[in-house]
Parts: structure tokens; C-alpha cells; sequence
């Protein structure tokens, strides 16, 4: 499935006190990075509910990343532990609609790990350039729709 | 005691009217009348060992002779501290103690004052201090109440030990015993067993009543309860028997305070790298190496060699090696730069330059002559003499390959102007330590729940436009608790973050974040599964109307709950899944 | 029979029956309703046939309830056409509205489950390995049979729909109360759910015994403890959907001490009730820590065919990746 030409599209919730700032301490210290993620910042990884990581999918990503504080920093104490269950039980259940688990993640990335922001971004591209094209079509039936 | 009684008394034929119970040595001391004592101390009870204290007492036409410090006063006493009975048997005394301690200090002071040359007994041991005044076995009883100490043997093997000449578990290591002995027959060093380099330049609390800096608010002392014998042994009480204010007590414990503010500045201030995590440099380990903040107080006239530039052999270096970037701008320790150390480096030049005739070198990487003047203070210095050696120091060694290098630090260095490896030897050498971030940084972070950057200094909200800010509303940084900077950065830092802290109150209103979650009664069901989830409790249950329901002052907007509110009742305003969804459309649309 | 009454036509698709019981279960009150309306169409209780709806004029009938996902080309011809024939179309019970319990047919495609079907069962008898194709030439004649899809389709990916009756079935009184706003004209919005947007919490009567703060440390299946019949079956660590479910149900499984599976669908904020509930779920799990998290995630054992077990053609997803069945 692995193609030279495919540049993967790849979606990023991003917590906006650790995750967004480190990314944006990658910005502004002009590191490179693969430009494949589109990065949407909520308040906290807390509030990234799984029906955005399936509306990403659907909508034509190619992986979808979580990032937030590291585990104990969390600007609001917990938040970072929803999405820590949260995201093994939608890994889980991916898996069974046919879904990598190397397209979902979660990483933490504190505000100061611009450089840990960057190595994910270019490092999560070449995974899923490997993998390939998700493909889902918008759930609909070629067959059919054909 | 009867204080109102007085008793009348000559002493040399001047007369003295005492109160009563006091003791024939306190009354001349009254009278400025000095007669020597070597067992004595005011605070320890008299005890009459060195009987260099003799006196003649008259009574009628016969007199005899007794130790002043324990003899009282008694009323139409006359006494004579220099008759000849009393200068003979001081003498004698003084003979004797001569013999038992010929290199005690005072006892040849006080044989040179009474014109003794030599003593006409047998000396059995040249080197012994000990005078057997018992003053140390007194300290260890009556004020530090360890009894660690005690006379052992009878006779001409009396000598002063712990029992069985074992060390006692009974010793606190207060060092008083060391304190009180009048001959230095009992040192720190002897205590501590080891040789103390530059120990005078050590900068923690010196003694267990102190002020903590000297820039303490109040400026008043405090007791260290973990160095005070008091606080050890229930004894001692020193400072309050001297202190005539009656300011001493005991009882004051350390308090936790709660105080409601609106605002919090942080300037939890910076920890100095520890020089001893180079090997290399020889801190620790070689004499006459030391940090800039030891050669602060070396230099401080009010520090322990006057502010003279001294070895610590108590010579004047002749030449003196300045390292700049200890633990800055290294890989293996800290990447940034400390910013303060090339321009306290080149003060240090400039002092030692005044006030020594020493060569000086500077070792740097960069000259960082940043600020306001500073570029100038550079050139003056390089005008002064000082000589810069562009290159990373790599060894400071005692190891001496040539004569001319012997007894000298030798700092071995490349010099990257001139392109080859050099060996300097210097007496002295300074680290210009860099600034490390506090030791409890992380603690302090998470309880202000603020971020820290990669090298640990705390992180402000925007490196430009919100420098003294956190991502937690009404926190503000100054000094450099955020990152290493040097005094009028950090005055102007403080300033901006108390005009911020100060704003903020005189506003005497907040504006809470717009971002918080919000139910819809029309929606909720009630399930209570938001409850437990919200880590600040903004969420309760009304069982009358049996739905959640969010207080809005405590809600932080975190919209965990919104995410996790099964019926969708729950949004978080400018986060709701419309908006979210929307954006999610909008990044795939080409 | 007066002209006046309004037509309605009944029609099922991929459905098990359930609903077309449902309508008989409205008892009595079925006399009410043929009283009041004039039945056209109803395959499975009356004799008309697809000539007579095309004969009809378009609009012409009242209202059509249609039971049952969209799995075949025939039924995506009929729905059409009773679409083209209908002033208003209601998606009746859980497979038309969400895909039901067919739906779950997307975690597979046609090939896979004709193999299944009528190939790898240990019931199977087929030794010619005869699978239904849509052309067969038998004497000479061309016989056809409708094309099976791939996936299966809720009511409204395929035709326009007005109105939703939620349920597996839809409870008789949801659909009396249906019947009679379509017959009083008192009709909500378009594209309405005609039941309580509220979560099943509202109306259970456990909801009073949860605990101050929800959570789970261990997940187990409904036979796998003894279920205690007053108490919330999630603080019992049992599945239990109501959370995430739309109310209007009475409580039928509650009462019968079964945790609610979900059949009525999520409430309008959701559109991902599956998502929505493993959300829900993945939060009260009582652990931070990694590795606890993980093992309790592994006791969960269908998640997918758990959470929507009603509506997965409905979910954002609507199936499991193509290319990823063989």
C-alpha cells in the first residue's frame, strides 16, 4: 500500500497549556517538521471527545494524535487521564472497524518539548506513509453507491 | 538571695560597698582591679582549677591566701589581689601549670606578664595544651546538659575524655567544649577530625542564633533549632542569661499561615550550580579553588578576612584563574547561559586587580557584555591588564610538571585564538558557577499549577507579550525563578510583575475565563456521571429538579465532562462539538 | 369506508417482524386506527402490491411507516417509491431509524457474510456451494433476485425521512401518541425523534441509587454476577447504555433487570451514540494508571458491536473499514 506520492493527512488535538504551547515553541524556534498535521486546539486533551477522533477519520485523515500535559501536569489536574482511558478503549474499538492502532495516538508533549512535538509530527508521517491511505469513502458502499 | 544587703570591702586598700554573694573576683572586676583566671568563665560555676586567680585575704593580723573566683565577698573583707604572698603563689601556680601544659598559650602569656621565663618543674610532655581547668567538662554539664565529657585517672595521668576514651553517644557535636577551652587544647578540627578549606567561606548558618541574611525583613535573629543545643539537650540557655532586652524565647514555633490573596508573584529565586559536578575543576578537592559566591564573601569587608583577597594559607595570590561558563553552555550540564557570570567574572577582575598585585586570567567562551555599560567594563578591564584566554578549560590539576609549576593550580586550557593547548599555573582559581533553577522548582510549579520550560525555569505565558504572566491567571514571575538574568533585569521584571499583581487588585473584579461548560436543564437527564469527573467540584446534583448543574465561578473549562456527558447536555462555550465538528470540515477542505 | 380518511401504508425492510408485531401489540386501540385511517399498503398483513402504490398518485397517501434497515435493491426501490407516493415518511423502530441490529452487518460485507451464511455454518448443508446470485439462467429464463449491498443503510441515507419512532419496537404507547399528532395535524419539526429528548436516566428509577461519584473498577457481563434489581447497573460494573440513550422506552429491559442496549438511539446533541457512550464510559473507569487502564479495557469485550449495537449505520463511521474484510 506504501506510496511515494502519498502525504498523509494527519489531524492533531492539541491541550492548549501544554501540547498547543509546545508546538508553537516549535514555531517559533522555526523548527521543521512534516506539514502533514492539521492541529486543532481545545482547552484540555480532557475534552477531546471520541466522536472528533471518528469525525476526523471519516472526514479523511489519515491518523489522528492526542496530545496533552504529561501524566500529574495537567492544567486542570486530571483531564489528561480521560483521555488516557479514553484512548485505549477507542484503540480498541477502532481496531474492530478495521483501523490501525498506529493511526490513533496519544503523546505527551509539555509546553517546552517543542522539539519532542516536532520528532512526533515527522515521526507519526512516515509511520502512516507506510501504512498507507485510510480509505474509508465516508462509510458509503461503492457498490451501491455506484 | 538578699539583693538589698550590701556588704563593705577593700580591695588594694580602695574601698567597695557589693551586694551580697557575689564573689571576691567579680567585686575587683568592679573596681577595674584585673586579676588573671584561666578556669574562670561567668557563665560556669567558679571551680578553682588553675588557682592563677589567688588572692591574700587579711583577717586581722593574719591573712591567707584563696581563689577569688569562688570566694565570696564578706562584709570589712580586705583583700590584696598583688601582695607578695599573692603574686609568690601565683606564681608557683603558674609554674606548676607551665610544667602540665607547656604549650598553652595564655598560661606562657601569663608567666610572660608575672616575668616567669621558665619553670623550675619537670615537663613530662612538651606539646600538652590541657591545663585541667575543667572548663570544657563544665560547657558539656552545666550548659550544653550533654555530660558527654568528664575527668578520667587521679594524679598526674588526670585527663579529660569521654568514657572509656570511646567516642560518646552522649556528644551532640555542639563543639562548646571547643568554644570554652581557654588553650586550644580542644579544636573544631581535632572534633571534626579533618583539615576545613576555606571554611570561613562557607555561607550556611554560622551560628544557631542568627539572621538568616542579611537583608532579612525584620532584621531580627532567629534561632536554627537544628544547630541549638537547647533545642537538643533542653540546657544552654546562654543567649537568654546574656540577653539584657529579655528577647529570647524559647517557645516561638514556626507557624503555617493562611493569607487570602488575589495575586501571587513568584521569585522563588535560582540555586547556584554545584561546581563539585566537575570533577575536573578540582572544587571541593583542591585548596584555593573556589566558587564566585565563596570569592563574594572572600571579598566582603565584612567577611571573614576583611574583604582581603587571601589564600587559605593566608598569603596574597599572585596569580589568580577566573573559569566562566561552570556548568552553562555545556551539553553535559546546563545549554543555556547564565547570563550574570561574564560580568561578575570581570568585577572579580577589576577587585582582585585593586587589591592584589595579581595576574589575572579570564577563561571564557563568549564575552557576553550585554547590558548598559557593560562592553565598556570590558574594555576597561582588558585596558586594566586582565588577560583573556579564549577556550574551555579542561583541567584545573596540583600536578606540577615543571618547577615553576610546583605548589601552583595548574589550569590547563586550549587557547582557541592562538590555536594551542596551554598550561597556566595560578594560585587561585574561580568558578563563575551559572545559575541552576531552584531546588523544589517542580513542586513549586505544580502547586501554582504553572508550567516549566525544558531547562526547568518556569514558563511565562508569552516569551514577548506576557513575560511576567503564567498560563495560571494571577501568578506572575519575577527574578529568576523564570530564567537566569542579572540585577536590573530582575528589578525590572519585579516591577512589571508587581504593576500586574497590583492592576489586577485595584480592578477589585476578576474576569473569569468565557470558556466554561454549561448544562442544559431542557437536556440533562441527570445521570451524574459529570460529577465525579470535574477535579474542581463545579458540578453538584439537584435532586429536586434531577439534573447537574455547573457553578460557573468554580468551572475552569476544561470540558472533560462536556466530552464525557453521555446526552450531549453538557457544552463548553466556545468549544462546543458544533464548533469542534465544523472545524474538523473545515482543515479537510482543500 | 369515507373517502375523507387519510391513507397510511405500512412497510418493512431488513426488520425481524418486531415492529409489525408492535402494531398489532397497539391491542384495542388498532380498532381506533383503522376507524380512523384507511390502511393502502401493508405487505405483510394485506394483499395490495407494488402495482397498486405506483397506480397511486403522488402524495396521495397520508403517511408511510417503514420498518427496517435498507440492505437490498429492492427495498431502495420501494422506500423510493413509497417516498414519491407520501406526504410523510416514518422511519418506524430501531433498523430504520439507526440501522438496528442488521446494521451490525457493517462490521462485514456481502461476500463475507454470504459465505458465512450459506457456506462455513456448521448447519449448512450446500455442497454445490450455491450462494444467491442476482442473475440465474434456469431453462432457458432469465430469474433475478435483488442485489444484496455491501452495507446497510438507515432509512434516511436512503430516502428523505420526516419522523422517527425510535425503538426495538416502538412501544405502543410512543406510536398512539405518533399516530394521533400525524391525525391532529400537531406535528414537531421535521426530522424530529417522537420521543423525550432526554437520556434514559431521567425516567430510571435507579438513578437515585448511584453513588455520589461513578466509577468502575471492573467490567462484567450481565450473567456473570447476580444483578441486583434496585441499584444502577453501572455502579453494579454492568453495560448499561441508558446514559447514552434517548428515554420513551418505559423502561421495558430495566424493569425485566437488563441493562439498556441502546435501541432508542442517541439524544439530538449526539450524533455518535456508540462514541458517545465509550467516552462516557472510558471516563468513570476508577484508574490513572496506565497499565490498569489496559486491563480493564481488555474485560470490555465487543466494544464496537457493544456500543452500537443499534446503530452503527447510523454512526459516523456507518461501517468498518472495507478493505480491512477478507
Amino acid at each position: 500500500m506504501a506510496n511515494e506520492a502519498f502525504e498523509p493527512k494527519l489531524v492533531g488535538f492539541l491541550c492548549n497549556w501544554c501540547s498547543y504551547t509546545g508546538a508553537d515553541l516549535a514555531g517559533t524556534a522555526r523548527m521543521t517538521y512534516a506539514p502533514n498535521i492539521r492541529i486543532i486546539r481545545v482547552m484540555c486533551s480532557g475534552r477531546v471527545d471520541p466522536q472528533f477522533v471518528l469525525k476526523a477519520f471519516i472526514e479523511g485523515a489519515d491518523g489522528v494524535l492526542i496530545s496533552g500535559c504529561h501524566p500529574g501536569d495537567c492544567h486542570y489536574q486530571e483531564g489528561n487521564y480521560n483521555a488516557l482511558r479514553r484512548h485505549r478503549l477507542l484503540s480498541k474499538m477502532l481496531e474492530q472497524f478495521g483501523i490501525e492502532r498506529e493511526r490513533f495516538r496519544l503523546e505527551w508533549v509539555s509546553a517546552a518539548e517543542g522539539v519532542k512535538f516536532q520528532q512526533i509530527c515527522d515521526e507519526f508521517t512516515e509511520q502512516i506513509k507506510k501504512l498507507g491511505p485510510l480509505n474509508l469513502n465516508g462509510g458509503k458502499d461503492e457498490h451501491r453507491e455506484a | 538571695m538578699n539583693n538589698d544587703k550590701k556588704i563593705k570591702l577593700t580591695i588594694n586598700d580602695k574601698p567597695i560597698e557589693v551586694e551580697e554573694g557575689i564573689t571576691i573576683l567579680q567585686a575587683a572586676k568592679m573596681l577595674d582591679i584585673d586579676i588573671p583566671t584561666l578556669c574562670y568563665h561567668p557563665l560556669l560555676e567558679p571551680y578553682a582549677a588553675c588557682r592563677v586567680c589567688v588572692v591574700e585575704r587579711k583577717i586581722g593580723e593574719n591573712s591567707d591566701l584563696v581563689t577569688s573566683c569562688n570566694t565570696k565577698v564578706q562584709e570589712g573583707m580586705v583583700i590584696y589581689t598583688d601582695s607578695e604572698n599573692a603574686t609568690k603563689a601565683r606564681r608557683l601556680n603558674v609554674e606548676l601549670l607551665m610544667a602540665q601544659a607547656p604549650a598553652a598559650e595564655p598560661v606562657q602569656q601569663i608567666a610572660k606578664e608575672l616575668g616567669i621565663e621558665k619553670t623550675r618543674f619537670e615537663i613530662e610532655d612538651p606539646n600538652e595544651k590541657c591545663i585541667l581547668c575543667g572548663l570544657c567538662v563544665r560547657t558539656c554539664e552545666q550548659i550544653v546538659g550533654a555530660e558527654a565529657i568528664s575527668f578520667i585517672e587521679r594524679g598526674k595521668n588526670r585527663t579529660v575524655s569521654p568514657p572509656f576514651g570511646e567516642p560518646s553517644e552522649a556528644c551532640i557535636g555542639c563543639t562548646a567544649c571547643a568554644y570554652f577551652c581557654p588553650t586550644e587544647a580542644i579544636t573544631v578540627e581535632d572534633l571534626y577530625g579533618r583539615k576545613v578549606i576555606h571554611n570561613e567561606l562557607n555561607l550556611g548558618p554560622s551560628t544557631a542564633i542568627l539572621v538568616p541574611i542579611r537583608q532579612a525583613v525584620p532584621m531580627v535573629p532567629v534561632i536554627d533549632e537544628e544547630a541549638c543545643i537547647h533545642f537538643k539537650t533542653g540546657e544552654c540557655k546562654i543567649c537568654e542569661k546574656v540577653c539584657e532586652k529579655e528577647a529570647i524565647n524559647y517557645e516561638m514555633e514556626d507557624e503555617e499561615i493562611e493569607i487570602e490573596v488575589g495575586s501571587i508573584i513568584l521569585a522563588s529565586g535560582f540555586k547556584p550550580f554545584d561546581a563539585t559536578r566537575i570533577p575536573a575543576y578540582g572544587y571541593g578537592r583542591l585548596n584555593n579553588v573556589i566558587t564566585g559566591l565563596e570569592f563574594e564573601r572572600l571579598n566582603n569587608a565584612s567577611g571573614p578576612t576583611d574583604g582581603k583577597i587571601l589564600l587559605a594559607n593566608g598569603e596574597e595570590p599572585k596569580a589568580v584563574g577566573i573559569v566562566h561558563c561552570v556548568g552553562s553552555r555545556d551539553k553535559n550540564y546546563n545549554e543555556y547561559c547564565s547570563r550574570v557570570c561574564c560580568m561578575y567574572s570581570l568585577k572579580f577582575a577589576h577587585l582582585i586587580k585593586e587589591k592584589t598585585n595579581a595576574e589575572i586570567y579570564d577563561f571564557y567562551i563568549d564575552m557576553r557584555c550585554f547590558g548598559k555599560g557593560y562592553e565598556e567594563f570590558y574594555h576597561r578591564l582588558l585596558e586594566e591588564g586582565t588577560k583573556f584566554i579564549r577556550g574551555c578549560v579542561s583541567e584545573v590539576t596540583d600536578l606540577a610538571l615543571t618547577e615553576q609549576e610546583e605548589g601552583k593550580l595548574i589550569i590547563h586550557v586550549e587557547d582557541t585564538l592562538l590555536g594551542i593547548v596551554r598550561r597556566i599555573p595560578v594560585d587561585m582559581v574561580i568558578l563563575a558557577t551559572g545559575l541552576e533553577p531552584g531546588l523544589d522548582q517542580n513542586e513549586i510549579a505544580k502547586i501554582f499549577n504553572i508550567s516549566c520550560s525544558q531547562d526547568t525555569f518556569f514558563l511565562e505565558r508569552h516569551p514577548k507579550l506576557a513575560p511576567v504572566s503564567t498560563f495560571s491567571d494571577g501568578i506572575f514571575l519575577a527574578g529568576t525563578c523564570q530564567s537566569p538574568k542579572d540585577i536590573p533585569d530582575t528589578v525590572a521584571q519585579a516591577g512589571a510583575a508587581a504593576s500586574e499583581a497590583l492592576a489586577l487588585a485595584d480592578k477589585g473584579t476578576f474576569e473569569l475565563e468565557p470558556i466554561t461548560a454549561e448544562i442544559d436543564e431542557e437536556l440533562c437527564a441527570g445521570c451524574q456521571l459529570c460529577i465525579g469527573l470535574c477535579p474542581f467540584t463545579a458540578i453538584t446534583y439537584n435532586k429536586e429538579k434531577g439534573i447537574s448543574e455547573i457553578n460557573d465561578a468554580l468551572c475552569k473549562g476544561c470540558g472533560t465532562c462536556v466530552s464525557a456527558c453521555p446526552s450531549g447536555a453538557s457544552q463548553q462555550k466556545h468549544f462546543r462539538d458544533s464548533q469542534i465538528f465544523a472545524e474538523i470540515e473545515g482543515i479537510f477542505i482543500e | 369506508m369515507s373517502t375523507e380518511k387519510p391513507k397510511v401504508a405500512f412497510y418493512w425492510c431488513a426488520s425481524c417482524g418486531g415492529c409489525e408485531e408492535a402494531v398489532i401489540d397497539l391491542a384495542e386501540d388498532i380498532l381506533k386506527v383503522v376507524e380512523a385511517v384507511d390502511i393502502v399498503f401493508w405487505p405483510v398483513a394485506l394483499d395490495f402490491k407494488k402495482k397498486d402504490v405506483e397506480a397511486m398518485k403522488d402524495g396521495s397517501i397520508a403517511v408511510s411507516f417503514i420498518n427496517g434497515a435498507v440492505r437490498l435493491s429492492e427495498q431502495e426501490e420501494m422506500v423510493k417509491l413509497l417516498r414519491q407516493k407520501s406526504g410523510l415518511v416514518v422511519a418506524f423502530g430501531s433498523c430504520s431509524h439507526l440501522g438496528g441490529i442488521p446494521g451490525l452487518g457493517n462490521f462485514w460485507n456481502k461476500e463475507t457474510i454470504f459465505r458465512r451464511a450459506y457456506l462455513t455454518t456448521p448447519s449448512t448443508d450446500n455442497p454445490d456451494g450455491t450462494v444467491p446470485l442476482e442473475k440465474t439462467e434456469v431453462d432457458g429464463k432469465e430469474l433475478t433476485l435483488p442485489r444484496f449491498y455491501d452495507t446497510v443503510y438507515t432509512l434516511d441515507q436512503v430516502i428523505d425521512v420526516d419522523y422517527y419512532l425510535p425503538g426495538c419496537a416502538p412501544p405502543p404507547d410512543l406510536i398512539m401518541n405518533a399516530l394521533q399528532a400525524i391525525l391532529e395535524g400537531k406535528l414537531p419539526p421535521k426530522g424530529a425523534v417522537l420521543s423525550p429528548n432526554k437520556s434514559l436516566c431521567d425516567d430510571c428509577k435507579r438513578n437515585e441509587s448511584k453513588p455520589e461519584k461513578l466509577t468502575i473498577k471492573e467490567i462484567k457481563r450481565p450473567w456473570e454476577v447476580e444483578l441486583d434489581p434496585e441499584k444502577c447497573f453501572l455502579a453494579q460494573g454492568v453495560i448499561c447504555m441508558g446514559p447514552a440513550t434517548r428515554t420513551g422506552c418505559g423502561e421495558r429491559c430495566i424493569e425485566a433487570n437488563m441493562p439498556c442496549r441502546g435501541c432508542f438511539g442517541p439524544t439530538d446533541q449526539v450524533i455518535d451514540q456508540g462514541a458517545k457512550f465509550l467516552s462516557s464510559l472510558a471516563s468513570i473507569l476508577d484508574t490513572d494508571d496506565e497499565k490498569e487502564i489496559e486491563k480493564i479495557v481488555d474485560t470490555i469485550v465487543d466494544p464496537a458491536g457493544t456500543f452500537y449495537r443499534f446503530s452503527l449505520p447510523s454512526s459516523i463511521f456507518r461501517r468498518r473499514r472495507m478493505e480491512d474484510i477478507k
